[in-house]
C-alpha cells in the first residue's frame, strides 16, 4: 500500500510539475509593459506645451487631426474633405464650395498622407497637404488658422493614394492615380480593354511660393499600372521624384491573386526638371479636362470654386529620359528617399528583403544605358546596376522607411508587427520592437526631411484588439510612441487616435505656435453679409429669400426677434461674430434645421440657410458655451403662413408690450 | 530775487523737456488678470486716448453695469494736451527768467497738477465703479468695482493693477528733478548765507 501511495503521489506530483514547466514553456502573452522611466518621457505637466505638433490624416473620417508630442494628446480635428457638424464646415453656406467637384458636392474622402511644406529640404512650418484618395483631390491647409484654406481635384485620376508628397523646395506635390483608368474622348470601354484603353497620371501641382495657391503644372501620361506611394529626391537627387508600383501585371481582376504575379514591379524614376525642359520647348500638350479648383478667401470668410477645363500632359513615352523604371521585389508599397538624398528604399510588402537603390548608381545605369528592356516604351535599369544594397530577412510585410538624424532608417513590418532600425549605409540590422498590432505607416519627427528631428518614433497601427477597454465591434485605433534617442528602440506611450491615421508628420511647435492666429480683425472682414456692429444689424427679404444680418457677442444676439417670415421662404442667417477676443467663438443653430450648427471664430462671418418647414415659433441660440450667460444667448424666429402679411420686423432688447412680455 | 545757478537752469530744462514725452508714450496703465484671462489685459492712457484691450474689459464689464469705456467720456482729453504744453512751457520760462520765485511757482504747479491728476482719476474710477446700470445681468448686492488709484485690488474674479506707465514715469521723474533742484538752490543758498 505505501510503495502504491508513494509512486501516486509522485506521478501526481510529475504531472504536476509537467504542467508547471508546459506553462512556462509557452510564449508569454504580447503586450509587455512599458519599462523604467516610460511614463516620464511621455509625460508632459498640467499647462506645459507639448514639444511637437503631429499632424496626423484621419483616413476614411476625410480629416487631419493635431495632437502633441510625446504626450499623445489630441488638440483638434481640422475638417478637410468631410463634413463636420460640430463646426459647420461643408454646410454653411461659405464652406459648401470648398467641396465641390467635377462630380458634384463630394461631402466625404478618406485622407491617408500628410506632406509638411519644406524650405531647404526642411520644415518651414507655413502648409499642410492632405490627399483625398477616393474622389482624387489635395488640399492645403494653413498652419496660421490651421483651416483647409484650398482643394484641388485632380483629373485624369482614379484615386489619388500617391500624393501628396512634396519636393525639397515645396516647388510641387504630387498626385499618382492608384486606379489606371480610361481617359479622354473614349471612357465607355469594355473593362477587359485595360492594356489598351487605361493610363495611370501623375500629377505635378506647383505651389506658389508666396501665397501656397496650389495648380496643375503639367501631368505625366504613364502606363496602366497603379501608384502606390512617392517620395522626393533631394540634396543629389533633387529634381527627381520616385514613385511605388504595383500591379504591373496590369490585372483587372482579382488583383490579390493577379497583381501579385510577377516577382518584381517598379519604382518610376521620373527627372521632373526634364519635364520642364520639354514644357518650356513647348512639347506639351493641352488636354480638355474637368476639375474644381476651390479656394478659401480669409477677407471674405468664404470659399469660391472654380471648375477648371483643361490641363497640360507630357508622353514620357515620346519625351524621352523623363521616366525610368527600377524593377523592385514583389508589389512595392513605401518609397523613401533618405535625408541626404543618396538612397531609395523600396518596401515590396510581400517581399523578404528591402532593396536600397543608390542615386548615384541610376545615374550611371542611365548614362551608360543599363537596361534590362522596355516596359509599354520606358527603359527598365537593371535591377543590380541601380542597387546599394539588400537589408537581408528584415521582417516580413516592410510598408514604410522613416529616417532619423543619425543615418538609421526604420521600417514598419505589417505581417511580423514591428519595427526594424537599420543602417542605412552598412544595411546592417540595429535593433526591432514589437508593435501592438500591425503596424501601418510609422513617422519619425522630421523624418521625410533633410534634417529629421529624431528622437521619437510613432507606430500607426491598425489592429487594436485588446490594447483599450473595448467599446463594442468598434474599436479605437491605436498609435505608439516610441522613443528612439538610444541605441534600442523604447515603447513609452499607446495613444488613441481618432478615424484612422495613414501617414503623419510632426514638426517642432517653434515652428508653428508663435504664427497660430488668435483672432479675425473685424475691420479686415469683407464678407458681403457682415454686420461690422450692432447697428449695421438688419432682416432683408429678396423675393423667397430673408437674409438675417446677425451679430454675436457676449452674451446676445441680434436681431433675437425676427418676424416676417413666411412658409416656403429660403432663411439666410448671416452671424458675424463681433469678439476681438482669443478663444471666445459663438455657434448658432436654430431648431429643426436640416443642415448643422455653425461654429464662427472671433471677427469671422458665416452663413446657416435654414428652410422652415412648418409655421410657429422657432427657437435659436449660440452653442459654444461662450460665457458666463450663454444660456440666455438665444431669440425666437416667427414663421407664418406662405400668404401671410405680416411684416419683416426684428429688434433686440425691445419691449413691445409691458404687459404680455417681461417688461423692465 | 535770487537768480538760479547755471546747472539748475540746465536741469529745469530738461525736466520740462522730458514731459514732451507725454505726447508720445501711455501716461497710465491699468492691467487686469481673471482665471480665464490668464495673459492678462490691458488699458493704457494717453494724453489724449485710450488703448490696449477696451473692448474686451468694457464686453466683460457690461455684466456688471458698468459704462462702456469710450474716449468722449473722457473730457479731460480736450484739454491734457494743452495743460502739458502749459508745463513744459512753463518750466523753459522758468529756467530762462532764472528767478527762484518762479521756480517756487513751477514746483507748485506740478504738484498741484499730480495731485489734480489723482483726484479727477479717483473721481472717474468711483463714477465707473459705483454707478451701475440698474439693470445689470450680475449685481452683487454692496459690491462696488472702482479701479484702484494705485496698486492691485481684487475685484470679484479679476485682479486689477493701476499705476503709471512710462510717460507717468518720466513726469514723476521730471517732477522730483525739479523739486531736487529747489532743494539743492535752498541748501546752496542757507550754506552760501
Amino acid at each position: 500500500m505505501k510503495t502504491i501511495t508513494i509512486h501516486r503521489v509522485l506521478s501526481i506530483l510529475v504531472v504536476l510539475a509537467t504542467v508547471v514547466l508546459w506553462q512556462g514553456c509557452k510564449p508569454k502573452a504580447p503586450g509587455s509593459v512599458t519599462t523604467g522611466d516610460a511614463a516620464s518621457q511621455a509625460y508632459v505637466a498640467p499647462g506645459k506645451y507639448d514639444e511637437f505638433y503631429n499632424v496626423v490624416s484621419g483616413g476614411f473620417n476625410g480629416q487631419m487631426s493635431i495632437y502633441g508630442l510625446p504626450s499623445g494628446r489630441l488638440f483638434r480635428i481640422i475638417p478637410v474633405f468631410s463634413q463636420f457638424p460640430e463646426n459647420g464646415w461643408g454646410y454653411s453656406e461659405e464652406t459648401k464650395p470648398m467641396l465641390n467637384t467635377s462630380h458634384g458636392f463630394v461631402p466625404w474622402d478618406d485622407l491617408h498622407h500628410i506632406s509638411l511644406s519644406v524650405t531647404k529640404g526642411e520644415h518651414d512650418g507655413r502648409w499642410a497637404f492632405g490627399n483625398a484618395n477616393n474622389t482624387p483631390r489635395v488640399a492645403r491647409v494653413d498652419m496660421k488658422t490651421f483651416k483647409t484654406v484650398e482643394i484641388l481635384e485632380l483629373p485624369n485620376s482614379g484615386g489619388n493614394h500617391s500624393s501628396p508628397f512634396i519636393t525639397e523646395n515645396s516647388e510641387y506635390i504630387v498626385a499618382g492615380t492608384r486606379f489606371s483608368v480610361p481617359v479622354g474622348d473614349n471612357t465607355d470601354v469594355p473593362i477587359s480593354s485595360f492594356k489598351e484603353n487605361f493610363k495611370g497620371y501623375i500629377s505635378f501641382i506647383s505651389i506658389d511660393p508666396a501665397d501656397g495657391g496650389m495648380k496643375i503644372a503639367f501631368q505625366l501620361k504613364t502606363p496602366g499600372v497603379s501608384f502606390d506611394l512617392a517620395r522626393a529626391g533631394k540634396g543629389p537627387s533633387h529634381g527627381w521624384f520616385f514613385f511605388s508600383t504595383y500591379n504591373t501585371e496590369q490585372a483587372y481582376t482579382l488583383l490579390e491573386v493577379n497583381a501579385s504575379q510577377k516577382d518584381k514591379d517598379f519604382i518610376m524614376a521620373v527627372n521632373w526638371k526634364k519635364a520642364e525642359e520639354y514644357i518650356k520647348a513647348g512639347k506639351g500638350t493641352t488636354s480638355k479636362a474637368k476639375y474644381a479648383h476651390n479656394v478659401w478667401d480669409e477677407s471674405t470668410h468664404t470659399g469660391v470654386s472654380t471648375i477648371m477645363d483643361e490641363v497640360l500632359q507630357l508622353d514620357p513615352a515620346e519625351l524621352k529620359d523623363i521616366i525610368y523604371f527600377i524593377p523592385c521585389p514583389k508589389s512595392p508599397h513605401g518609397c523613401d528617399t533618405d535625408p541626404t538624398g543618396q538612397y531609395i528604399v523600396g518596401s515590396g510588402k510581400l517581399a523578404a528583403l528591402i532593396p536600397v537603390f543608390s542615386f548615384a548608381k541610376i545615374q550611371a545605369a542611365i548614362a551608360n544605358k543599363d537596361f534590362e528592356g522596355e516596359f509599354a516604351g520606358i527603359p527598365v535599369i537593371k535591377y543590380e546596376a541601380a542597387l546599394h544594397g539588400e537589408v537581408k530577412k528584415p521582417g516580413l510585410g516592410p510598408l514604410h522607411t522613416e529616417f532619423d538624424n543619425n543615418g538609421n532608417a526604420y521600417t514598419s513590418f505589417f505581417v511580423s508587427s514591428e519595427i526594424v532600425k537599420w543602417n542605412v549605409k552598412t544595411l546592417e540590422i540595429l535593433d526591432r520592437v514589437p508593435t501592438y498590432y500591425s503596424i501601418g505607416h510609422l513617422s519619425v519627427p522630421g523624418g521625410p526631411t533633410s534634417k529629421p528631428h529624431g528622437k521619437y518614433v510613432v507606430a500607426y497601427n491598425k489592429i487594436t484588439k485588446d490594447r483599450y477597454l473595448p467599446t463594442g465591434p468598434e474599436l479605437t485605433q491605436s498609435a505608439q510612441l516610441y522613443d528612439i534617442s538610444g541605441d534600442k528602440m523604447k515603447l513609452i506611450l499607446d495613444f488613441p487616435t481618432t478615424g484612422e491615421p495613414h501617414y503623419a508628420e510632426s514638426i517642432p511647435a517653434s515652428l508653428v505656435m508663435p504664427n497660430s492666429t488668435k483672432i479675425y480683425k473685424i475691420e479686415d472682414n469683407k464678407h458681403p453679409y457682415a454686420s461690422l456692429g450692432e447697428g449695421m444689424t438688419k432682416v432683408e427679404r429678396k423675393g423667397k429669400e430673408v437674409h438675417v444680418y446677425m451679430t454675436a457677442i457676449r452674451s446676445h444676439l441680434t436681431p433675437d426677434n425676427i418676424e416676417g417670415v413666411k412658409l416656403g421662404d429660403e432663411v439666410f442667417f448671416h452671424v458675424t461674430n463681433l469678439e476681438q477676443d482669443w478663444d471666445v467663438p459663438h455657434g448658432f443653430a436654430v431648431k429643426g434645421a436640416n443642415n448643422a450648427e455653425i461654429l464662427i471664430m472671433p471677427g469671422e462671418t458665416s452663413t446657416l440657410k435654414w428652410k422652415p418647414l412648418s409655421t410657429g415659433v422657432f427657437p435659436f441660440y449660440c452653442t459654444d458655451f461662450c460665457s458666463a450667460l450663454h444660456q440666455e444667448m438665444q431669440g425666437y424666429i416667427r414663421v407664418s403662413p406662405a400668404g401671410s402679411n405680416v411684416p419683416i420686423k426684428f429688434s433686440t432688447g425691445k419691449i413691445e408690450d409691458q404687459a404680455g412680455g417681461a417688461g423692465q | 530775487m535770487k537768480p538760479l545757478k547755471p546747472i539748475s537752469r540746465v536741469l529745469i530744462a530738461i525736466a520740462a523737456l522730458l514731459m514732451i514725452s507725454a505726447y508720445f508714450v501711455p501716461l497710465w496703465q491699468i492691467l487686469m488678470w481673471a482665471p480665464q484671462y490668464p495673459e492678462g489685459l490691458e488699458m493704457d492712457i494717453w494724453i489724449n486716448n485710450i488703448t490696449g484691450d477696451v473692448k474686451i474689459i468694457s464686453a466683460l464689464n457690461h455684466y456688471i453695469g458698468m459704462k462702456h469705456i469710450e474716449v468722449k467720456m473722457f473730457p479731460e482729453f480736450t484739454y491734457m494736451i494743452y495743460i502739458v504744453g502749459f508745463l513744459v512751457a512753463f518750466g523753459l520760462i522758468t529756467a530762462l527768467i532764472n528767478k527762484r520765485f518762479i521756480l517756487w511757482v513751477f514746483v507748485v504747479l506740478l504738484t498741484a497738477t499730480g495731485i489734480a491728476a489723482l483726484v479727477d482719476f479717483w473721481l472717474w474710477g468711483y463714477d465707473y465703479g459705483h454707478n451701475l446700470d440698474p439693470t445689470a445681468a450680475i449685481i452683487v448686492p454692496g459690491m462696488s468695482y472702482q479701479p484702484p488709484l494705485i496698486g492691485t485690488k481684487q475685484l470679484l474674479n479679476f485682479t486689477a493693477f493701476s499705476g503709471p506707465d512710462i510717460g507717468g514715469w518720466i513726469f514723476v521723474g521730471s517732477a522730483v528733478l525739479v523739486i531736487g533742484v529747489l532743494v539743492f538752490e535752498i541748501y546752496k543758498s542757507i550754506k552760501e548765507a
